[in-house]
């Protein structure tokens, strides 16, 4: 436990004196929610659907926890270039504690980032349909922020260096976030769209956020959840498969 | 301390260690040297528990470092050829994560990281970070932290390399004082001979996989006849320079060059 509580604090540690990094990863989602959100608003409105600001806020905030989690758990690739990655692997302890901090610590860091960009949302005029489901919320920003970080230990872990990196970014990440009905609503999309949405976990994050922040959603809260849930507890048994093979 | 037998190591063809046997007892300097490619830091990564023998037997302190992995990492302590610290972290921090890895006692982690940091002169930068530190500084770090939880056997593969004379000097001399005051065994390699004839007490020279000569500094001049350790070595394993092809490490730092400062 102390293992796991030491390797999660660090990520914690690293993720807090990293200011400039914190500010700058706020910029891409703020772009998007602002330019998204005020420019396709009159035209959204038009279609009947209400404010796109207010549609697009949860997915934009699960797109801050998609690639914080990532990020944070393909870190490891990092901690591979600068040796530290060898300290904790050949220390006199599980590999799986070893991978179960990381990971923890990837997500919190997620939720961390998340939450910073909600509050943003929060400024530019993004309203929550009740604030009792706040709560609700942040249970489905965990669940979105474990099952990417355990996602990005399990593919850490498996690439060799940083060429796969971009590899990953353009041909995993992207497309997990544009597939996911964050930007647009999943009724009434073409069979083969719908059919890719449907597999997309990131799409059960966003409905699980739409419908307790804004009252709106294409699945049910409690699908979501469980789908989640159950995809965080598979990502983990391969991630921490993929890591005790790492050779140091 | 150590006890290698017969120890063989292939890569597919590559037999990288050839039928190796040595001993090192406890409390001793002992020196592996080599030209690159000679099979050293595979050796010490089985030694380590980091790769299996293909044949052969080893123990380390009594222990076969393929069937008790942990108890064989609890009792070592390793520098590595490669900078292993967090940069993000201060000096004790990393000292601190390393306690808990290695499942040193609070109280005991403190004293003992305070003595060390002491003791390898950097307590007075113990808050800062390691980004900030010098190459000397950061080798002297990593070496109090593989004493830290206070292990039997100290492997130090090329601790020096990059090092300008003054950064060596101290490091070799710290590491003789802590051999001296707590008889930690230390398995060495290097490149540069008068560290090796200045501080080890034993030296076995490996070229192609097989150990060549062992015995003393001395004792390996007056075999070979030649005046410097250096000579000796190189009439024991030729002149010819060995190739090395590049390894994914450095493909890696490479690439870290021009990812640098994304992160």
């Amino acid at each position: 436990m102390k293992v796991i509580y030491i390797l999660w604090l660090r990520e914690l540690k690293r993720y807090v004196r990293s200011k400039a990094q914190i500010i700058a990863s706020l910029g891409q989602p703020l772009l998007y929610l602002l330019v998204l959100g005020f420019g396709l608003s009159p035209i959204f409105r038009k279609a009947g659907g209400g404010s796109y600001l207010q549609f697009v806020a949860p997915g934009v905030i699960a797109m801050t926890v998609l690639f914080s989690a990532t990020f944070s758990g393909i870190a490891i690739l990092w901690d591979r270039q600068f040796g530290f990655l060898k300290e904790t692997l050949i220390a006199p302890v599980p590999r799986v504690q070893i991978m179960i901090g990381r990971t923890a610590g990837a997500a919190t860091v997620a939720m961390l980032q998340g939450t910073l960009f909600a509050l943003a949302c929060l400024l530019v005029g993004f309203r929550p349909a009740s604030w009792l489901a706040i709560p609700a919320g942040f249970a489905f920003l965990a669940l979105i922020a474990a099952v990417f970080a355990a996602f990005g230990t399990t593919v850490g872990s498996s690439l060799k260096d940083m060429q796969g990196f971009q590899m990953v970014m353009n041909f995993l990440v992207m497309p997990l976030f544009f597939l996911s009905g964050a930007l647009y609503p999943l009724d009434n999309l073409p069979k083969a769209l719908a059919a890719v949405t449907r597999v997309d976990p990131l799409t059960y994050g966003i409905d699980g956020l739409r419908s307790t922040l804004i009252a709106q959603s294409h699945f049910s809260a409690s699908l979501d959840a469980a789908v989640l849930i159950v995809l965080a507890l598979i990502l983990t048994g391969v991630g921490a498969w993929r890591f005790s093979k790492i050779e140091a | 301390m150590i006890q290698v037998r017969n120890l063989t190591k292939k890569f597919g063809d590559l037999t990288a260690v050839d039928d190796v046997s040595f001993e090192v007892a406890s409390g001793e300097i002992f020196a592996f040297l080599g030209p690159n490619g000679a099979g050293k830091t595979t050796t010490i990564k089985m030694l380590t528990t980091l790769l299996s023998a293909t044949s052969g037997t080893l123990t380390v302190d009594g222990l076969d470092p393929s069937k008790d992995a942990t108890a064989v990492r609890q009792r070592i302590g390793i520098v590595f050829q490669d900078p292993s610290l967090d940069q993000e972290l201060t000096a004790r921090e990393n000292m601190e994560l390393h306690g808990v890895l290695y499942h040193v006692p609070r109280k005991l982690r403190r004293e003992r990281t305070e003595t060390l940091l002491k003791g390898f002169e950097l307590w007075d930068r113990r808050d800062s970070f390691v980004k900030e530190f010098s190459g000397g500084m950061r080798r002297r770090l990593e070496i109090a932290r593989g004493l830290l939880h206070t292990p039997r056997i100290l492997f130090l593969d090329e601790p020096t390399l990059g090092l300008d004379p003054q950064s060596r000097n101290q490091l070799w001399t710290h590491v003789r004082l802590l051999n001296q005051s707590e008889g930690v065994t230390v398995f060495l390699t290097t490149h540069y001979m008068d560290e090796a004839e200045r501080v080890a007490g034993r030296i076995a020279v490996i070229d192609h996989g097989k150990i060549v000569a062992t015995g003393s500094p001395a004792e390996l001049k007056s075999r070979t006849g030649k005046e410097s350790l250096e000579e000796a070595f190189l009439a024991l394993t030729g002149t010819a320079i060995r190739e090395e092809s590049v390894g994914a490490a450095d493909r890696m730092r490479q690439m870290a060059r021009m990812w640098r400062g994304r992160r």
